[in-house]
């Protein structure tokens, strides 16, 4: 029973290629940046562009490394909810933003 | 149930029993996963606070002021290695050594709670300079923020000390399975938290 268990999920529990993979992927993606941010090289607007770029490479990395993500039917409850959560962080998020520096502005402006 | 319950039954007994924790284990972990994504709210609006507050100097410093990237840099290297170290002990939880389950955990752990170190030093630190979260909007927004994510690594710790100890005193039952299960997304979840928090906190706020 314990067995049949093991092979039913076996697919998404990743493997130590699997977990190596997402590991040094993450060691670049994260030196990246350090090293943008710490000795700043590029103009001020590329070096902000490549940091975030960097951090949502990392993030999809470790979705689908650690996490396991993938498109099979075990992760379709996951992934679906999750989909939804981004779109009520962006909702939540950018309209926050908005709004605040809006006001700002506005109230600069009198 | 208890883990004892599940191992009596699996002998004599129907499928169906089995069949029906199997399925409650799945439930259970997409139940926590759903917490996981509330969680992932609680964190946005925490984000979206700081990110409206970050200028709100009040005269204090600023992020380029406090923060040290070397610093914030071995935090983040102790999380990224905790984070693998768990994957390992969670592919040894399949396999069945218990030895290298409680082995892969006990490294996680010490590399979590080394982050926690870090992270008590670095409030310390700032309180200590007169720095702390009534200074300015800016320093209440980051206390906030990186307290919050540093409070869910704390709670993740304990609750791996128990998975430890019951790891230990009762071996790999499915009750367990399903437990590390949720505790590896609840893990990894906090490292994809880190990840937003190092880039908009520190990178960003030092630029």
């Amino acid at each position: 029973m314990a067995n049949a268990h093991d092979t039913h999920h076996d697919d998404s529990h990743g493997s130590v290629k699997s977990y190596m993979i997402g590991f040094v992927l993450s060691i670049i993606l994260t030196a990246i940046p350090f090293a943008l941010a710490m000795s700043p090289m590029l103009p001020k607007n590329l070096t902000v562009l490549v940091i975030v770029a960097m951090a949502v490479i990392q993030v999809v990395v470790h979705l689908v490394y650690f996490l396991h993500m993938d498109r099979s039917k075990q992760q379709r409850n996951n992934v679906s909810t999750f989909l939804f959560t981004v779109m009520v962080i962006a909702l939540l998020v950018g309209l926050s933003l908005w709004i605040m520096f809006s006001i700002h502005i506005e109230m600069m402006a009198k | 149930m208890s883990s004892q319950v599940i191992h009596g039954d699996a002998h004599g007994h129907d499928h169906g029993h089995d069949d029906h924790h199997h399925d409650s284990g799945q439930m259970t972990v997409l139940g926590f996963w759903l917490y996981l994504m509330t969680d992932c709210i609680l964190f946005a609006s925490l984000f979206a606070t700081y990110a409206v507050l970050s200028g709100s100097f009040a005269g204090g410093p600023s992020g380029h002021d406090i923060f040290q990237l070397d610093f914030v840099l071995v935090e983040t290297a102790f999380l990224l290695l905790s984070s693998i170290t768990f994957g390992f002990a969670m592919l040894k939880m399949f396999a069945g050594n218990k030895a290298g389950v409680l082995g892969w955990l006990a490294v996680t752990f010490l590399f979590g709670a080394g982050f926690i170190a870090m992270e008590i030093y670095e409030f310390h630190h700032l309180i200590g300079e007169g720095y702390g979260p009534q200074r300015s909007g800016f320093l209440s927004a980051f206390f906030a923020l990186v307290g919050t994510h540093g409070l869910h690594v704390t709670a993740g710790l304990i609750w791996m000390a128990i998975m430890m100890f019951q790891i230990n005193k009762h071996g790999i039952t499915p009750t367990a399975k399903t437990r590390m299960s949720c505790l590896s997304l609840f893990w990894h979840f906090l490292d994809v938290v880190w990840i937003c928090v190092f880039t908009v906190v520190y990178l960003l706020g030092v630029l």
